[in-house]
């Protein structure tokens, strides 16, 4: 076992873990956070999405040991406000892919330049959805970035 | 009103059977048959694990019979010295650490002595291959209008055409899981399902139990299709088997591949149409041959054939009809319940079909359907007459309005190295349990008023993402004028609901949502409401009543009553198959890449007719979710079958579609409403996958001017279809 210090949803947390295990695992099942959704434990469908210093990554691929004095924020750290549009767009169904869906949506809200580079759908082709179609999860980013951009 | 729990699920506060809290409990572990056939020789655990800290289960730990009851009870809950499928369950093994449960799983080998597999249900069995009946045929059924054969003999035009389905795996997001444990005597069962009362009968049957000492309680659940009609009774009894002999908490969640590989999927299908027309192209005849996949054990697939079949004919009126179909027995891992039940497949051969007789005949595609979709008065295939007043042509020509069909038909298809296609389905959906079913399930609703003035809606119908918690919620209060905060919906536990039947079908909005408002009707009856029949004033009678009944219980109820004038015959399968049908027009415009062969869908639009839409955004969502998960099977999703066994069981190379594999899903609703469906609603979930998988397939048909007829429609079985199609068409010129 080795001691895992960094910064959870903005404090400090501290950890033993065995330097075999996922972040996602830590994060659930260590540290509480269910929020984190395993969909495929292979980097493909974007439900234990969360931000390792501020960029959206899988965290069944990440190694726990490598957040040492990182920051992580998971989906409970998002403000519920800002998920409004989401809900009323129904971006969410059986809201198993959505923490990762919101974890993306949330920081290309923040980061609205990169949509000068890049499209909103290529933004979230890294979370697979089965039951919306997508449709409703580009509308309600859409509404939040239109949201942000009169704000 | 926005979703009810949706603000929870956004947020993560959602808890799945996954993040349930649990103290003091074991992970459960399922070890599975290596080969597709044979007797179990030997079963060796192997060295360098301590096997005394495991809970082991076998066959001989059930307390009663080794049977999963579902329509037959030939499936085991754990094989007992024979295999009959690759991943078959043989033992549980459960341990408090998961790492090394998972080093003991791989630990344990199973030894079969291997006997010869079933394994092509296209191909008639040979006889030491045979292992169900005389012939393997799980199922058989016909259904027969007119004379099929004299009106071919004599039709001007006959078309033939086979046509071919894949498996399709659901991939809902959430993996299948359950927890099992005692509270005093009575078996607790949470997890991800669409039927308790099925979990229910299943663990009373095969663990000897009465209804008194098994509960079973849904939770979230991150998305069925079917996936979690039956076969989380198989995961229930297996958690409930480690947790009884363990005396622990038993936790058994699949991880992805477990679940791909394991679970059932949606049935492979072959269907051969021969089709007499006049040469104005009015459909004459129709002779349907239907064979399906059924796999190692029963399951649904009796009731998923018979739905195929009495879709396979389309929306089309058509004096002379038959349909024979079949279900075949093989050594596959068991295909089961996926939306839509069979319908798919039958209406991806029956539109294709279509498509292939315009061709013939020279007539477009859309006037075609035209001149043959059903108008008020006339009959189904079973006979029943349709006479709902929607006029089918409508929904075409809306479709075709809104997807501008005549002028991007007419279009230049060519554009360098890509070629541009415009195709169509129309197509039907039948809402709830087929012919008599409703009237056997017998579901019942209650309603309860609260001593607080609320009340409290108790059904078994779950929300698995469709939204029943929100639409029932909407009908409550609307029918007893109430806010949506003055409604609870229960959660499904079976201790405290009765039993409304399983949510499947797309009957939970139409049927059961049908039962909540009658149910609140009786529960005002009960109030004896005195003038003060609604809203505030109804609070108050409920509040009243609790005053003058200390410690009462206040409940309405409904039990389902079939509507007047619908009849069924199960043995000569004629009659009202269902109280209504849904009918939409899909149209899909794609772009074939010459050079990738690849298939990209620019456009969709989807119209439909589904009686009252009770809540735009869920029905819309419901659409684009379901057509996402056609394209997807029209175009994507491939099962990769090696010695029976799934080879592609990840996510890594069983492709779903992402953002960028779809278009925008353009949605249109008709609504004509259906006097028995809750204020007015017919069954929406499964329609929308029937319909995408023609429209994508005709579509790329009109852009290079072949006819493909098997889905997945993969780049390399395109580029095979369309460098056949030049050849020949080279072989023609010279």
């Amino acid at each position: 076992m080795i001691t895992l210090a960094f910064t959870l949803n903005g404090a400090p947390a501290t950890v033993e873990i065995d330097p075999a295990d996922r972040l996602l695992d830590v994060l659930r099942e260590r540290l509480g956070l269910t929020g984190t959704k395993e969909g495929c434990g292979e980097g493909e469908c974007g439900a234990c999405t969360v931000w390792l210093d501020g960029l959206p990554v899988n965290s069944c691929l990440v190694p726990a040991y490598q957040v040492r004095g990182a920051r992580v924020h998971t989906v409970e750290s998002l403000d519920p406000a800002a998920l409004e549009p989401l809900l009323v767009h129904g971006a969410t169904q059986c809201g198993a892919c959505t923490p990762g869906v919101a974890m993306t949506a949330c920081w290309i809200v923040g980061h609205p330049e990169i949509l000068a580079s890049h499209s909103l759908r290529e933004l979230l082709a890294g979370n697979l959805c089965r039951c919306t179609g997508y449709d409703g999860i580009v509308a309600g980013v859409q509404a939040a970035l239109d949201a942000g951009a009169r704000a | 009103m926005h979703r009810r729990e949706g603000l929870a699920k956004l947020t993560g506060r959602e808890r799945y059977v996954d993040d349930l809290p649990l103290d003091d409990f074991l992970w459960g572990a399922t070890v599975r048959s290596p080969a597709s056939r044979g007797r179990v020789t030997a079963v060796r655990f192997g060295r360098g694990i301590d096997w005394s800290q495991f809970v082991v289960v076998d066959s001989q730990d059930l307390p009663g019979p080794n049977e999963i009851l579902l329509i037959e009870r030939d499936q085991p809950v754990l094989a007992a010295g024979y295999v009959r499928h690759v991943h078959e369950p043989v033992l549980l093994l459960a341990h408090r650490d998961r790492v090394a449960l998972r080093r003991a799983v791989a630990a344990v080998t199973i030894e079969v002595a291997p006997e010869p597999a079933a394994l092509d249900f296209r191909v008639p069995p040979r006889p030491e291959q045979i292992q169900y009946g005389a012939d393997n045929v799980l199922k058989h059924l016909r259904i027969e209008k007119g004379d099929v054969e004299r009106a071919l003999a004599t039709a001007p035009v006959v078309v033939e055409g086979v046509y071919e389905t894949g498996a399709q795996e659901h991939v809902y997001l959430e993996p299948q899981g359950m927890i099992a444990h005692m509270d005093g005597d009575v078996l607790v069962v949470r997890g991800s399902m669409q039927c308790p009362y099925y979990v229910v009968k299943a663990l009373t049957h095969a663990l000897n139990r009465d209804e008194q000492h098994v509960r079973v309680v849904q939770t979230p659940t991150g998305g069925g299709f079917g996936g979690k009609e039956e076969y989380p009774s198989t995961i229930a009894l297996h958690a409930a088997l480690l947790a009884l002999k363990s005396g622990r908490p038993v936790k058994l969640v699949y991880d992805r591949t477990e679940d791909m590989a394991a679970t059932t999927k949606r049935h492979p299908a072959r269907v051969r149409h021969r089709t007499g027309v006049t040469r104005d192209g009015k459909l004459v005849a129709q002779d349907i041959e239907v064979v399906m996949d059924g796999g190692a054990y029963v399951t649904l697939s009796p009731v998923v054939l018979s739905r195929g079949i009495i879709h396979a004919a389309g929306p089309y009126a058509c004096e002379h009809v038959r349909i024979d179909g079949r279900a075949m027995f093989t050594n596959a891992v068991p295909f089961g319940a996926f939306r839509g039940f069979g319908a798919p497949q039958t209406h991806f051969a029956g539109e294709r079909h279509m498509d292939v007789v315009a061709h013939r005949l020279g007539i477009d595609p859309a006037e075609l359907r035209r001149r043959n979709l059903l108008r008020d008065g006339e009959r189904t295939a079973t006979g029943q007459v349709v006479n709902d007043g929607t006029d089918r042509v409508a929904v075409l020509e809306r479709a075709l309005a809104l997807a501008d069909y005549d002028k991007k038909r007419a279009a230049n298809k060519a554009g360098g190295t890509t070629r541009r296609g415009i195709g169509i389905a129309t197509f039907h959906h039948g809402a709830g349990f087929t012919g008599s079913g409703e009237v056997m399930l017998s579901s019942r609703v209650d309603v309860a008023g609260l001593p607080d003035g609320r009340i409290e809606v108790l059904s078994a119908n779950i929300e698995m993402g469709q939204g029943t918690i929100t639409v029932f919620t909407a009908l409550a209060a609307a029918r007893l004028g109430l806010t949506p905060d003055d409604v609870v919906v229960a959660e499904a536990d079976t201790a405290r609901v009765p039993n409304s039947g399983p949510t499947v079908a797309s009957r939970t909005s139409m049927v059961v949502g049908r039962l909540v408002e009658r149910a609140c009707d009786d529960l005002r009856r009960r109030v004896n409401t005195g003038g003060r029949g609604k809203g505030e004033g109804l609070k108050r009678a409920i509040m009243d009543w609790h005053r003058a009944h200390p410690g009462g219980r206040l409940v309405g109820s409904a039990t389902y009553e079939r509507p007047p004038g619908i009849a069924w015959d199960d043995h000569t399968y004629t009659g009202d198959a269902y109280g209504a049908f849904a009918w939409a027009a899909y149209i899909a415009e794609v772009e074939v890449d010459l050079r990738t062969y690849t298939t990209r869908v620019t456009d969709f639009v989807a119209v439909q007719e589904i009686g009252k839409v009770l809540h735009e955004t869920f029905a819309r969502g419901q659409v684009q979710g379901g057509v996402a998960q056609g394209i997807g099977w029209a175009l994507l999703e491939d099962c990769k079958w090696q010695d029976g066994a799934m080879a592609n069981a990840q996510l890594t190379n069983y492709l779903i579609p992402t953002t960028e594999d779809l278009p925008p899903i353009r949605v249109a609703f008709l609504e004509n409403p259906y006097p028995h469906g809750a204020q007015g609603a017919k069954g929406l979930g499964e329609l929308p996958i029937d319909g995408p998988a023609p429209a994508v397939l005709n579509a790329v048909a009109d852009a290079l001017g072949v006819e493909p007829t098997t889905i997945p429609l993969t780049p390399e079985r395109l580029m095979e279809i369309a460098e056949r199609g030049a050849r020949n068409a080279e072989q023609r010129r010279q």
